[in-house]
C-alpha cells in the first residue's frame, strides 16, 4: 500500500505546541520505563563497558607515560578522564547505529507509526532519548564512580561547569539518535539499511574518539574529523564534562553540538517527507 | 541422495577405506550445509559486498587507531610499531579465522528466546557440532586478509632469525590462538544458557578479548593480567609468541618463555569451553510448547 500524506497529521493530540510537549513527554517516559525494563541488559553493558574501560585506561596511560608524562596536551590524569568519560558515555550515546525504526521501516509496520498523528522523527528521538538517558543510571553513573574511586578520576564540580557538561552530554544523545535516525530512514528506499549501519558504526566510533581522542589525530584526520559531527558524541561532551576545554571555548563547543543538532533534524525532517511518500509496504 | 546411500557400503571392504568413508560422510553433510550457506549469502550481491568492505574497514580503523598512538610514542609497553604490528597480524589473523567458523555461535541467545533450539536437539547429531555446522560467516573472509596482510607485514619489518624452528612456532601459534578464541565463542554460547538477556557480558569477554590481543599485555594492571592473561588466556595468542619470538623481555607477570606454552592456553579455554557448554545444556529447560 501506498501512503499519502495524511491531513490529520497537524492536527489531533499533538496540535498545540503545549500538547505536542506534554505527547512527547510522555513518550520520553515511556522510553525511560522500558530501558528499566531490561535489567540483565543494562547489566551485560556495564560489565561490557567496564572491561573495555580497563583496557583502554591501560594502553592510553602507557602511551602518556611513553610520552614524557604528556601525550598531545593530555596528561595522565586528563587521559584516564578521557578513557573513563567515554566508557560511562556509551550506554547512552548510540554509536551503533542501530535502532527499531530501522526494523519496522524494513518490515513495514512503519506504516501504523506514519499513520499515527504524531511525526516519527520527533515521536521516535523521544523514546530513544529516554532510553537512553535511563542507561546512564546503570552504566553511566556506575561507570563515573569506578573511574573516580579506581582510576582517580577528578571531575570539575563547579555548578556552571557542570551544567554545561550536562547539557553537553544531553545534546551529544540527542544528536546521535537523530543522526542513526537518517540512517534508518534511507531505509524508505533501500529497504535493507545493515550495510549502512555497520559501516556507520566503524566510522562514527573511530570519528567520534571512542578509543584515541580525536585531538591527538595527525592533523588533515583532525580537520576531516571536525568536519563531521562525530566528535560532538564524544570528544566535545568528555572535554566540556573533565573542564578539560572551560569558558568561552566550552560555550562554543557546545554551540556547535546545538548547530549539528539542528542539521540533523532538518535533514531528518526533510528525508521523512520524502519517505512518506517513497514507502511501499508489501503485502497487506 | 544416491551416493549417501553407497558411502557404507564401499566403506566395509578395506579398514583403511573405512576411516576414509568416515571423513567423507561426515564432510558431506557439511559441504552441502557450507555450499547453501555461501549461496545464500552471495545471492544479494550489493550487501555482501558491502559486508566485505566493512570488515576490511573495521581492520583498517583498528590498525589506525594503533598507528594514531605510535605517532607520538616509540615504544608502547616495550613494543614498537613493528613489533606490535606482529602482534595485531596473528591476533586479528586467529580471531577472524575462529569468527567465520564458530563465530555464529554467539547467535545461540535468539534461538533461545525464540525457543527455536528445541529444533536441533530432534536430530541425531551432537547440538554444539550442529551448531557449529549450521553456518559460516563468510563476511570474515576479507577481515582474515587484513589480518595475514598486517602479519606478513610485521613478519617484513622485523628482525626474525628465520629457520625451520621459527615457521613451525609460527604455524602452531596461529593455529593455537584460532583455537583458543574459537573456544572462547563455545564458551560463552555456554554461558548463554544462564544469562540470554545479559549477552553483552560475555561480549565483555569475547570481544574485549580481542581488542585485549592486539594490545600489548605489558601494559595492563594487575587485576587485568588475571583476567586476560591466565583466567581467559588471550596473552597467549599474540603478545606472549611474539615477545618470545623477537627475544624481548616479557611483562612482570608474563616472562616471554610463556610464549611457548600457547597451545596450552588452547587446551585451557577448550576445557573450560566444553565444560560451560555441557553445564549449559544440561540446565536448559527446553522453549515451552
Amino acid at each position: 500500500m501506498r501512503l499519502s500524506p495524511g491531513p490529520q497529521r497537524r492536527g489531533g493530540v499533538a496540535g498545540t505546541p503545549r500538547a505536542w510537549l506534554r505527547v512527547h513527554g510522555r513518550l520520553l517516559a515511556s522510553g525511560f520505563r522500558r530501558g528499566a525494563a531490561y535489567r540483565g541488559a543494562a547489566l551485560g553493558g556495564l560489565v561490557a563497558n567496564v572491561t573495555f574501560g580497563f583496557l583502554k585506561v591501560s594502553v592510553l596511560t602507557a602511551a602518556v607515560a611513553a610520552g614524557g608524562g604528556e601525550l598531545g596536551g593530555y596528561d595522565e590524569a586528563a587521559i584516564v578522564a578521557y578513557a573513563w568519560l567515554s566508557q560511562a558515555l556509551l550506554g547512552s550515546v548510540n554509536l551503533f547505529g542501530r535502532t527499531d525504526l530501522a526494523d519496522r521501516i524494513k518490515d513495514g509496520s512503519v506504516a501504523v507509526d506514519l499513520l499515527r498523528p504524531l511525526d516519527v522523527q520527533t515521536a521516535t528521538t523521544a523514546q530513544e532519548v529516554g532510553r537512553a538517558l535511563f542507561q546512564l543510571l546503570p552504566r553511566g553513573l556506575p561507570i563515573i564512580v569506578l573511574g573516580v574511586l579506581v582510576g582517580g578520576m577528578r571531575l570539575p564540580t563547579d555548578p556552571p561547569t557542570l551544567a554545561l557538561g550536562l547539557l553537553s552530554a544531553l545534546l551529544a544523545v540527542v544528536l546521535s539518535y537523530l543522526l542513526v535516525y537518517l540512517v534508518a530512514a534511507s531505509g524508505f528506499w533501500t529497504v535493507e539499511t545493515r550495510g549502512l549501519q555497520v559501516l556507520y558504526m566503524i566510522v562514527s566510533g573511530f570519528l567520534a574518539g571512542l578509543f584515541v581522542p580525536v585531538t591527538l589525530f595527525p592533523s588533515w584526520l583532525y580537520a576531516l574529523a571536525v568536519a563531521t559531527p562525530f566528535p560532538s558524541l564524544l570528544q566535545v561532551p568528555i572535554d566540556v564534562i573533565s573542564g578539560r576545554v572551560d569558558g568561552a571555548a566550552a560555550l562554543g563547543a557546545v554551540g556547535v553540538q546545538v548547530a549539528w543538532v539542528a542539521a540533523a533534524f532538518a535533514v531528518g525532517h526533510l528525508m521523512t517527507r520524502a519517505g512518506r511518500r517513497r514507502l511501499e509496504v508489501q503485502g497487506g | 541422495m544416491a551416493d549417501l546411500d553407497q558411502a557404507p557400503a564401499r566403506a566395509g571392504t578395506h579398514r583403511s577405506t573405512t576411516a576414509l568413508a568416515a571423513l567423507a560422510a561426515w564432510w558431506r553433510p557439511y559441504r552441502a550445509v557450507l555450499t547453501s550457506r555461501v549461496r545464500a549469502q552471495t545471492s544479494y550481491r550489493g550487501s555482501f559486498a558491502l559486508d566485505l568492505a566493512s570488515s576490511v574497514l573495521i581492520g583498517l580503523v583498528e590498525l589506525a587507531e594503533i598507528w594514531v598512538l605510535y605517532r607520538s610514542v616509540d615504544a608502547l609497553g616495550g613494543l614498537d610499531l613493528a613489533a606490535v604490528l606482529l602482534v595485531f597480524g596473528i591476533a586479528d589473523t586467529a580471531f577472524s579465522t575462529a569468527d567465520l567458523f564458530v563465530g555464529h555461535v554467539d547467535t545461540l541467545p535468539r534461538y533461545l528466546r525464540a525457543g527455536t533450539l528445541d529444533v536441533f536437539y530432534l536430530r541425531p547429531q551432537p547440538l554444539l557440532a550442529q551448531l557449529v555446522t549450521s553456518e559460516i560467516s563468510l563476511r570474515r573472509v576479507t577481515r582474515i586478509g587484513v589480518g595475514l596482510t598486517a602479519l606478513a607485514v610485521g613478519l617484513a619489518v622485523n628482525d626474525i632469525a628465520w629457520s625451520p624452528l621459527v615457521v613451525a612456532f609460527l604455524v602452531v601459534v596461529l593455529l593455537a590462538s584460532t583455537l583458543t578464541f574459537a573456544g572462547l565463542f563455545v564458551a560463552a554460547a555456554g554461558v548463554q544458557f544462564f544469562l540470554v538477556d545479559a549477552s553483552e557480558m560475555t561480549n565483555a569477554v569475547v570481544y574485549g578479548g580481542r581488542y585485549a590481543a592486539t594490545q600489548p599485555a605489558s601494559v595492563w594492571g594487575k587485576p587485568l593480567v588475571a583476567l586476560f592473561g591466565f583466567a581467559v588466556p588471550i596473552a597467549f595468542t599474540a603478545y606472549l609468541p611474539v615477545v618470545a619470538l623477537l627475544g624481548l623481555p616479557g611483562a612482570e607477570w608474563l616472562p616471554s618463555w610463556l610464549g611457548w606454552l600457547a597451545p596450552l592456553a588452547a587446551v585451557w579455554t577448550w576445557a573450560v569451553a566444553l565444560l560451560a557448554w555441557r553445564t549449559g545444556v544440561r540446565h536448559y529447560q527446553g522453549g515451552g510448547g
